[in-house]
């Protein structure tokens, strides 16, 4: 036991010392809740636009509608001056290079056809492929739909029937969810995020364990030592893990501290993502740790070098993404045959969490024990390989 | 005293050592020479307890290595080829990590931490970060951190290896102190002039085998006329072949 906590004890004073390595462990954590910011923030941004903002929308042949024109201005959607487009082909080319999201084309009989039996034309122009244009689009056409239904309805009433003859059914619309449930579809990505910050929190320690000790030479001596090789390698585990751990708690501070200041109402969400929630979340994916540990130092004790191991465990980053990456296509709720698969369970358990419901003992207990049971697993890989030759290199 | 008997070991198709057998006595520096790739790092290696041998015997102290490895570990001291100290820690921490992983108290490793330094000179550079070190420097740090659980014996590989002339000095002063207290002392080396000086006795292994061994004096009678130098391009001549 004191073996493991003077090697654990070393690692984690060499690696304070380090400073470049030191920075990566700061920044590291505090990537996650920054890109996190930066996209609520675009979100938010994008639909407050979409319904205050003015819309200006090049109409070709508006003085055929003056009527359509001033409806479209009273929802804010208004011509620009002096645009220039005078031909449909000019709107589609000035489309397509996205100088303008939606142009309006007036039929050239709109006037005559307008009050007769044939219905007048309109052409929206457009580009679907791209998505900033989506919103747009949807306003636009649903402002002249809108015109076009009180017309109708005008007709109806002046030709002496019931406006309600051609409406048989109404669709009203009860959407139950709640504005955090909203936004555990966006707050799920944070589960890779703690995730992402656990593991690159040990990914040094864990390539010191085997390639950079003999990048260094220091293996051999260490491993002449009267130590067991099992203990040495569990002492650098420990400290890997200490590492992890305070990464995470730093992603999670920084989570909480962003998810703050992010205007999430604005876009119908709310976070509950507090002091507790955030201790809560940390004791649920600690058991990550030592199984994310165990594997790092498993692929890096076959590697020759420093580099080499880096760029093998950047794989190893994408792996919890694997199962995350199912729950989110599949729409999966907590399960009993789901819960035992390591970061698909956390994220289930984080993302009950997050929606404010509560935790199913039985099942969290469950994530808890094979996520301890498969770091065991692997850590006793680990230490198996520890004991071979060939990891003098 | 450290015996050995009948050594081989193999990396795939590779020989390193073909049998192997000599004996470093208590009281006595006993240089191992032969060329780069004679298997001088792999004998080393395996006395150190890192590589087990496929035949054969070795014992340190009478611990057979083989039954006991962390037993023979704890006599027995190792300076690696190049020092392999952490860089982030200082000497003196450097030579204590390696005290507590031997299992010495803490009084007890203050106490011998403080003597080793004081003993090696390195008072100047003692809680200086071992990222600046000289080569000198470092090899007396790696030898203050072999020597930290005072142990009967000592292996080298190839400790003057980048020394300059005032550490190579040194160190010979040092190794004739620990001959001095009765301590077994191995090294290696691939130079003859270098130890030619210091070793009681010589042990001389070309492609994996002992070609020859004895006293520089015995050797010197059994071939009189040629310089030790001589006599050991003689030994190892034929049979050179490329480090594996």
């Amino acid at each position: 036991m004191s073996v493991i906590f003077t090697v654990c004890r070393k690692e984690i004073i060499e690696t304070l010392r380090e400073r470049r390595t030191l920075m990566g462990l700061l920044l590291g954590p505090l990537f996650g809740p920054v890109i996190f910011a930066m996209l609520i923030n675009v979100m938010v941004s994008r639909n407050l636009t979409s319904i205050e903002e003015t819309l200006s929308v090049p109409m070709l042949g508006a003085e055929r509608a003056p009527n359509l024109v001033a409806f479209l201005k009273a929802r804010g959607i208004e011509e620009p001056e002096g645009h220039g487009v005078a031909t449909v082909e000019q709107a589609t080319g000035l489309v397509g290079t996205g100088e303008h999201d939606v142009v309006l084309a007036i039929d050239e009989a709109f006037d005559t056809d307008f009050g007769t039996e044939r219905a007048a034309r309109v052409t929206l122009i457009f580009d679907r492929s791209k998505s900033r244009a989506g919103s747009r689009i949807a306003r636009v056409r649903g402002a002249i739909e809108a015109y076009g239904a009180q017309i109708g309805a005008l007709r109806l009433v002046a030709s002496g029937a019931n406006p309600n003859l051609t409406r048989p059914l109404i669709v009203d619309e009860l959407d139950v969810s709640t504005p955090a449930s909203r936004a555990a579809l966006m707050l799920g990505v944070l589960t890779y995020f703690m995730l992402f910050a656990t593991l690159t929190g040990g990914m040094h320690l864990a390539i010191d364990t085997t390639a950079g000790e003999r990048e260094r030479r220091s293996l051999e001596p260490l491993l002449a030592l009267p130590v067991t090789r099992a203990n040495l390698i569990l002492g650098k585990m420990t400290a890997t893990v200490c590492y992890m751990l305070a990464s995470l708690a730093l992603t999670l501070a920084a989570f909480t501290v962003v998810l703050r200041q992010l205007p999430l109402g604005a876009i119908g969400m709310s976070s509950n993502f507090g002091i507790a929630t955030a201790a809560l979340a940390f004791l649920l994916v600690c058991p990550f740790a030592p199984l994310g540990a165990a594997l790092m130092t498993t692929v890096a004790s076959f590697t020759k070098t420093y580099r080499e191991a880096q760029t093998y465990l950047t794989f190893v980053l994408l792996v919890p993404t694997l199962p995350l990456a199912f729950a989110t296509f599949l729409n999966v709720e907590p399960e009993l045959n789901l819960m035992w698969i390591p970061s698909l369970s956390q994220h289930l358990l984080i993302t009950t969490l997050i929606k404010d419901q509560p935790l199913d003992a039985g099942l969290t207990a469950l994530s808890v024990a094979s996520t301890l049971a498969f770091g065991l697993l692997l850590g006793w890989l680990a230490v198996r390989l520890y004991r071979r030759e060939a990891i003098l290199g | 005293m450290i015996e050995v008997e009948d050594l081989r070991k193999s990396f795939g198709a590779v020989r390193a050592l073909d049998g192997v057998s000599f004996e470093a006595g208590d009281g006595r520096i006993t240089g191992l020479l032969g060329p780069n790739g004679a298997g001088k790092s792999t004998c080393l290696r395996i006395l150190s307890t890192v590589l087990r041998p496929e035949a054969g015997t070795a014992r340190i102290g009478g611990i057979e290595l083989a039954a006991a490895p962390l037993a023979a570990r704890r006599v027995l001291g190792v300076l690696p080829h190049s020092s392999g100290l952490y860089q982030q820690l200082t000497a003196r921490e450097n030579i204590e990590y390696y005290g507590r992983l031997h299992g010495l108290e803490e009084s007890a490793l203050a106490t011998r931490v403080a003597t080793l330094i004081e003993r090696l000179d390195l008072k100047a550079v003692a809680d200086r970060k071992a990222k600046g070190f000289s080569q000198g420097e470092r090899t007396k740090v790696a030898l203050a951190r072999a020597l930290v659980h005072d142990p009967q014996h000592l292996l080298l590989d190839e400790p003057t290896n980048g020394l300059d002339v005032m550490a190579t000095r040194h160190l010979r002063d040092w190794l004739r102190e620990l001959r001095r207290q009765g301590r077994c002392v191995l090294l290696s080396s691939h130079v003859m002039q270098e130890v030619e000086a210091l070793v009681d006795d010589l042990v001389i292994i070309a492609a994996g085998r002992v070609t020859l061994a004895g006293t520089p004096a015995e050797l010197a009678a059994r071939f009189p006329g040629s310089s030790l130098e001589e006599i050991f391009v003689a030994a190892v001549s034929g049979t050179e072949r490329s480090a594996a």
